[in-house]
């Protein structure tokens, strides 16, 4: 399992990259693991949107599941990625890359700072994982 | 694929059926109605018997052995039931004949009503519902209306742990409501603190199993119930994990208002493709007047029978009709004659069995898989399918090289709060030499995993066709079987 440092992480597995108002938002390496091959992705929230922390932001499901994906951080929806939704795929092969999902400008800046960082995350998986 | 199609058996011209010289005179259709072509199978009778004969003993069920798919219930299903639905006075009536010609069969509901009253520990009861996730619509709708009655529809909150069933929050978002998900603690209990946290004025409803999916009793049950009740929520028990507690635990009497029962799992009657299936909803005192009408009531008249006259009635609150006619009858007389023909005392053996078979697998099995939570189950139990220092060894392996014994696969990667689940669920009707071959066959998958994982990764070996891409079937759907060639012009 890969846990890229530099990037937030909630305790349900999105991961956040904030770069100066932006945020972008995906799911972990761990989560892809636990889903498994991912069939199908849907956005919740359209350009424009404002959301706040915890707001269910998505829906990811695989062959084993479906599991809802919640906004780590508040803020206004500036993209989305729709190029994944014809290639949920690549969730699988490059979580923390090509299969970011949602862009954020962040109403609060400081507010990811309480997220989990990479060293506290990885911790976090390995306790769930025993 | 090895099997064929029956359009693929089609022989130009070839015919089961030639129908005789029509006794009158012919009439042409119209035109507009004619068509030019009619795509169907020509084929003999016979070719038309063994090819769906063939199909057929393709299939698995409980009549052709072990199925411990958990939280189904997929016990035996008697034979006697069937011919008990199979009477004429039964099997040939019609929903819309008057009362007063089939009082049998209104007894027979009336009679069942009782009994599910009694055993849940309820006050009224709606046969209406199709299967069990209708009945917890049926429930749902009832907490929406009875909040509506008092004036409270800001009770727009329902509370589900994150072991519960799918179609629990499925049924609470269709009907209106806000989910919030309750985690569950170390125990595999609901954690009080989670839940008292949520505990407000706009709560309508909590929805518990109990046993829950991890087929373990709720300790605390009685407290959530009081959480609950202080803050003016009504409790919805999914009956599912009713074979549990027949003869042993009211769910009326921990607190639960409402709960759908599962004819087809508890109650023996035919599941799947052999149902359909039934999902009765109890009610307590309170919540009497909201059941889906009618409900068969039954009228003493002092005429000189000792009978009661049973007919129908509309509750005073009645969230309405949940289904056509009376729901499904022939699940009704099936259930009912379970019931009598195991009496109270046959019914708690049944729990008790069923308890005891899924403590003795687990006690089998637990060393051997991870027991995430290591407690005295109840009629089902769930273990991980995956140990460490095995790479790439996965619940799905171990279910798919199940089949190559001869069993039916547990449920897989369910609950959601194990990593990769195996959830089994052995029921009351197995005989141990049968949970011994299957504990057998579970320990030597195991074995298996470590020192020879490719032959769980091409799992299933010995079925009619191998792994299926379950990434392809769920993503490229084709639903309609391709035409063969000499029709696709």
């Amino acid at each position: 399992m890969k846990v890229e440092s530099g990037l937030k992480y909630t305790k349900k597995d999105e991961w956040v990259r904030v770069e100066g108002k932006t945020a972008t938002i995906g799911i972990s390496d761990f989560a892809q693991e636990q889903l498994s091959d991912i069939v199908y992705l849907e956005y919740l929230v359209s350009e424009g949107d404002e959301v706040a922390k915890g707001d269910e932001i998505g829906t990811i499901e695989s062959v084993k599941a479906a599991s809802e994906i919640y906004s780590p951080v508040s803020g206004t929806v500036t993209a989305l990625n729709e190029e994944l939704l014809d290639t949920p795929e690549t969730v699988n092969s490059d979580p923390y890359g090509a299969a970011w999902m949602i862009k954020l400008e962040l109403s609060d800046p400081s507010e990811a700072d309480a997220l989990m960082d990479a060293a506290a995350y990885e911790k976090n998986v390995a306790e769930r994982d025993s | 694929m090895a099997e064929t199609t029956i359009y693929d058996k089609s022989s130009p011209g070839r015919r089961g059926v030639r129908f005789p010289q029509p006794d009158v005179p012919l009439t042409k259709l119209p035109e507009s109605l004619m068509r030019k072509e009619l795509p169907l199978p020509e084929v003999s009778e016979n070719e038309v018997v063994r090819h769906f004969t063939r199909l057929s003993q393709l299939n698995y069920g409980v009549d052709i052995g072990f199925y411990p798919l958990g939280s189904c219930t997929m016990k035996y299903n008697p034979k006697v039931n069937e011919a008990a639905a199979r009477l004429p006075g039964f099997a040939l009536i019609h929903p819309l004949q008057p009362v007063d010609t089939v009082q049998g069969a209104l007894h027979l509901m009336y009679e069942l009503q009782e009994h599910l009253k009694e055993i849940g520990g309820f006050a009224g009861m709606t046969l209406q519902p199709a299967a069990g996730a209708h009945g917890e619509l049926t429930g749902v709708l009832i907490i929406k209306k009875f909040h509506e009655v008092n004036g409270e529809p800001q009770r727009n909150k329902i509370l589900i742990p994150d072991s519960a069933h799918g179609t629990n929050p499925a049924t609470s978002a269709m009907s209106g409501f806000k989910v919030v998900e309750i985690p569950s603690d170390g125990r595999g209990n609901v954690d009080l603190e989670a839940l008292r946290a949520e505990c407000d004025e706009t709560l309508a409803g909590f929805m518990l199993t109990n046993p829950n999916t991890l087929g373990l009793f709720d300790e605390n049950v009685c407290d959530i119930s009081a959480l609950v009740h202080e803050a003016g929520g009504l409790m919805y028990g999914d009956g599912a994990n009713m074979n549990a507690l027949l003869g042993i635990a009211k769910p009326g009497e921990f607190g639960v208002d409402i709960m759908h029962y599962n004819l087809h799992k508890t109650f023996s009657t035919p599941h799947g493709g052999g149902g359909p299936g039934s999902g009765p909803v109890g009610v307590c005192e309170r919540l009497v007047d909201f059941l889906p009408g009618p409900v068969v009531v039954a009228e003493t008249i002092d005429d000189g029978f000792e009978m009661p006259f049973y007919r129908f009635d509309v509750p005073k609150y009645s969230i309405g009709r949940m289904k056509a006619f009376h729901g499904h009858f022939g699940m009704m007389v099936r259930a009912y004659a379970y019931i009598l023909a195991h009496g109270a005392e046959g019914l708690r053996e049944v729990s008790e069995y069923a308890v005891l078979n899924a403590n003795y697998l687990m006690h089998k099995l637990k060393g051997v898989y991870k027991l995430p939570y290591d407690r005295v189950c109840m009629h089902e139990f769930v273990i991980e399918g995956r140990w460490s220092g095995i790479e790439d060894i996965h619940a799905l392996d171990i279910s798919k090289r199940l089949m190559d014994y001869g069993f039916h696969p547990p449920t897989n990667y369910f609950p959601l709060i194990v990593r990769e689940a195996l959830m089994i669920e052995p029921t009351e009707t197995e005989s141990i030499e049968t949970l011994d071959a299957f504990a057998e066959a579970m320990l030597r998958i195991a074995e298996e995993a470590k020192t020879n994982p490719e032959i769980l990764h091409e799992a299933p070996h010995n079925t009619p066709i191998g792994r299926l891409d379950e990434v392809q079937a769920a993503k490229n759907l084709i639903l309609c079987c391709g035409l063969p060639t000499q029709y696709a012009e």
